[in-house]
């Protein structure tokens, strides 16, 4: 047993060691991407020469990222055989068609037209080039698109039903997958937030070169597509952000308890603005969940309901089924103690079903359908042994939430203030305080990423224990590997990864450096 | 479509990812032999030919897997868990190409040009080999077992079982390294093949036809050693009732069973030989690769039509035959391979457009000329 649960972290250390890896190049390549496509589509209409050399400037930063992308993306799809081979077959039925959708429609026209990108300036007419640019902008998000909906369709598992014949479940309607609304607001808010990263990165590197006062005009042309980028990114990763939230408080509940490290909710629920959390407060006693806290009240009704007097449940009501209507009148729910039994009771049925089957027992089988449908949706609680089992981590995800948040109200300001002083120079530029600002622009790059990656925590660390919600937690999604071989190949790709990145960042910083030192108003095709 | 159409159906599709797989290893093929090259000028032109199609390989390999796990779970479940260090090595070949281009000669390379090439190296060597291990030991064999109830036991749940080897016993088998080798010579082969069309620069072309020589040889012998091995191989068939059951002659049985696909595999491989015969014998041919290539993919498509139709297991278990894998007992349910039917409409679609970009980049032939005026940071 010990050496299972061995397995089942150092696979899930290796996951989370390529997600975060991979989420480091992948929204600057979505950013970059339609940052590059509009300055191009700049250059075209104006067929000024000064724009081709910006579009150029970011086209060579954006191919060095790319690869590295594509590099760590790999890795995870085959990694869902690897090291979560039960979990492939058990919902591999509906989990793989996105990712074969992926790459049937996104990633081959990601990487068809990228070399079109890349090489054929010379090559293609200047609108094929232009639309071939942009088509590797719409394929990465096209295969952001379908990654997502796979991604949310382990939150939310919908349109599928389970086979016990086959042992799995099994696709009812694509749409319910594909246009699921945790699908739906994953999507727009993950795409839209890398928008903000690829105007983040364009900010923060212009403001590098004006800090050491090199091609200001290249710099101005730059944070005019890559201020109002990542502006229009920040505002409209905010609002999706709020759909999120509601969608989260419908379908993952403790996700969202754990979010606000809320033990007990009420109706009128504040919303912690900061806070440091008790650690020795946990769901089995009465401490106060807080050290520290200041709170907006009804905030978070408001941001889960839309509804200031709305109840909710925090972790221990969840657990215990408890909720309340407006009114503050009790409602009872279906307890985790409950689902731990109704889940066993489906598992049970599940074991009958084959020696029903084989003797063409109807009434066995139709008892053992009546519990499926009935107690399915409770089947992985029945692999717990208490209720704590289902809880996630609470710090992790009640501090990455705050992080994230914080940072995106600091971001929209930030993308606020570099607009303005792109279209008010004046304001700036000559002033003494003016390095201030190029340098808080450097330091948002990374101010930035530490905010994309925290958003990902909270989502994938948020619904632990579960490989998909309520229906199967990560120790049965797990191959028959031993945690020994799973450590060596950890470690491998820790090694690997890291060496890339070094080498990545590198060459970036070496790029921007030798080429902000030639004059960016002109090009040499 | 009934059900059983449908499974035939999704292992056409990806039989057709596969052998359009095995052609794009000319991009590994390539990478081989860049160490041999000893003319910078080559050695360039031939890097930069690589790099502008090093992107489709790694592509369809993503898309073959994203199709396999789609279309028949059970495979990628059994396989991938089980033959773990074999996909792994696999995989990790595979991530230090994806960067070697784009990084080998840009300013701020940390590791230096000779590293990312030597990447290339391992990687133009253990991608086919490895990768053809795994289609070989889908004809050979693997040691597995399967037991789906499993799935409801918490302390031992992972429905497949495999030996302590976890895929290096496969890669100890001398028939898939046989199977293996055969594919890195192919690639190799057809790499030369590539260059001589690609590269307009007659001292290249008449080195990469000495090459030819060499390659094509080895890759006929093997071809012909593998073509034998399987012939005279046991394989799985599976009764009406789903029963497996190992029978001698089983490959040779389906060619002869379905003697259309006997018709792909002779004129598959005639088109290769003619296509490296001619670039051999005729040194104003440079187009050799597209009947090589067609070749290549109609061989590949015969090979897999004969590993999984006609009531074969694709992926039989030595251990328990009944634990096989068969387009009826690993596929995905009806409506979701019906629904990926509907998105598989669009791929001649796909094909035409990456047709049309691929022949909008090289319908100018790369030359030194061209590598010499090229801004150092454009080009790989």
């Amino acid at each position: 047993m010990n050496e299972l649960i061995n397995a089942v972290d150092w696979s899930r250390a290796q996951f989370a060691l390529t997600a975060i890896y991979h989420w480091l190049f992948v929204p600057l390549t979505l950013g970059l991407g339609v940052i590059v496509a509009v300055m191009e589509t700049l250059y075209y209409r104006t067929r000024s020469e000064k724009w081709l050399a910006t579009t150029k400037f970011w086209m060579t930063l954006f191919g060095v990222n790319f690869a590295i992308g594509v590099a760590t993306g790999i890795i995870m799809e085959f990694e869902f055989g690897t090291n979560w081979s039960n979990y492939s077959w058990f919902v591999g039925d509906i989990f793989g068609a996105p990712l074969a959708i992926e790459g049937i429609l996104a990633f081959f026209m990601e990487s068809t037209f990228i070399a079109v990108m890349f090489f054929g300036w010379k090559r293609v007419s200047p609108k094929f080039h232009l639309a071939a640019t942009w088509l590797t902008a719409i394929g990465a998000s096209l295969s952001a698109l379908w990654i997502l909906v796979a991604n949310a369709w382990m939150q939310d598992p919908v349109g599928c039903t389970f086979n016990p014949a086959t042992m799995r479940n099994e696709m009812t309607s694509f749409w319910a997958v594909a246009a699921s609304p945790m699908a739906v607001a994953k999507f727009f808010h993950t795409v839209l937030s890398a928008w903000t990263l690829g105007g983040a990165f364009v900010v923060g590197v212009s403001g590098w070169m004006l800090l050491k006062g090199r091609n200001r005009d290249h710099c101005m042309r730059s944070l005019k597509v890559g201020g109002w980028i990542g502006a229009i990114g920040i505002v409209l990763t905010m609002l999706t952000g709020d759909s999120s939230a509601v969608t989260v408080s419908e379908r993952q509940p403790m996700k969202l308890a754990a979010m606000e490290g809320l033990y007990r909710g009420d109706n009128a629920q504040s919303i912690v603005a900061f806070g440091i959390l008790n650690p020795a407060k946990t769901v089995d006693n009465d401490e106060d969940p807080y050290l520290f806290h200041i709170s907006i009240p009804y905030g978070l009704s408001i941001l889960a309901n839309h509804d200031a007097q709305s109840f909710v449940p925090g972790i221990n009501d969840v657990i215990n089924g408890v909720s309340k209507d407006r009114e503050g009148n009790l409602v009872n729910t279906v307890s985790y103690t409950e689902r731990i039994a109704r889940g066993k009771r489906a598992q049970d049925a599940v074991k009958n079903y084959e020696a029903a089957s084989r003797t063409d027992d109807k009434r066995a089988l139709d008892d053992i359908n009546k519990t499926l449908q009935a107690d399915f949706k409770y089947f992985g609680y029945g692999y717990l042994d208490k209720p704590q089992e289902a809880v996630p981590p609470v710090a992790m995800t009640f501090y990455t939430f705050h992080l994230m948040v914080t940072v995106g109200g600091y971001l929209l300001l930030f993308m606020l203030v570099a607009l303005l002083f792109v279209y008010k120079p004046k304001l700036i530029e000559g002033k003494k305080w003016a390095r201030w600002w190029y340098i808080l622009s450097i330091i948002t790059i990374p101010i930035t990423y530490i905010c994309s990656a925290s958003g990902w925590i909270v989502a994938e660390v948020g619904r632990q224990p579960w490989a998909i919600q309520d229906l199967m937690p990560n120790k049965v999604a797990i191959s028959n590997l031993s945690a020994s071989y799973v450590q060596v190949t950890f470690w491998i790709f820790a090694v690997i990864f890291t060496a890339l990145l070094i080498a990545d960042v590198s060459i970036l910083l070496t790029q921007i450096s030798k080429k902000s030192k030639t004059d960016l108003d002109k090009v040499k095709l | 479509m009934t059900y059983y159409i449908l499974q035939n159906y999704w292992w056409l599709i990806i039989s057709v990812l596969g052998a359009l797989l095995v052609f794009l290893l000319f991009v590994q093929g390539g990478q081989s032999m860049l160490v041999c090259v000893k003319n910078d000028d080559q050695r360039t032109m031939m890097v930069n030919s690589l790099g502008r199609k090093w992107e489709f390989t790694f592509t369809t390999l993503v898309t073959f897997g994203g199709a396999f796990f789609a279309s028949f779970p059970l495979f990628y479940s059994t396989s991938f868990g089980g033959a773990y260090w074999l996909w792994m090595l696999i995989l990790f070949s595979f991530v230090v190409q994806a960067v070697s281009y784009e990084y080998r000669t840009k300013g701020g390379n940390v590791y230096g040009t000779r590293t990312f090439d030597t990447l290339l190296f391992v990687n133009g060597v253990l991608g086919p080999v490895l990768l053809g291990v795994v289609v070989g030991s889908m004809f050979f064999g693997n040691e597995f077992t399967i037991t789906k109830t499993k799935l409801l036991d918490v302390a031992s749940s992972s429905i497949s079982t495999w030996g302590a080897g976890h895929g290096l016993e496969a890669i100890a088998c001398w028939k898939n390294l046989v199977f293996g080798f055969m594919v890195f010579f192919l690639a190799r082969t057809l790499a030369s093949l590539y260059f001589i069309n690609n590269i307009d620069d007659e001292d290249l072309r008449n080195s990469q036809r000495r090459h030819l020589w060499v390659n094509a040889i080895i890759f006929v012998v093997l071809f012909l050693t593998t073509l034998a091995l399987i012939l005279t191989s046991q394989g799985v068939q599976i009764d009406d009732e789903g029963n497996a059951q190992w029978v001698d002659y089983k490959y040779l049985h389906n060619y002869l069973s379905m003697w259309w696909n006997l018709v792909f595999l002779v004129i598959g491989v005639v088109a290769v030989l003619w296509g490296i015969g001619k670039t051999l014998l005729d040194k104003k041919f440079h187009a050799g690769i597209w009947p090589a290539g067609l070749g290549t993919v109609l061989v590949v498509l015969s090979l897999f039509f004969t590993l999984g139709y006609n009531d074969t297991s694709y992926y039989p278990s030595l251990i328990d035959a009944n634990s096989s894998l068969s387009l009826r007992n690993s596929s995905s349910s009806q409506f979701t391979l019906t629904v990926m039917s509907w998105v598989s409409i669009l791929v001649p679609f796909v094909l035409a457009y990456i047709f049309y970009a691929w022949h909008s980049i090289d319908h100018v032939k790369i030359t030194s000329g061209e590598m010499h005026d090229t801004d150092p940071d454009d080009k790989y």
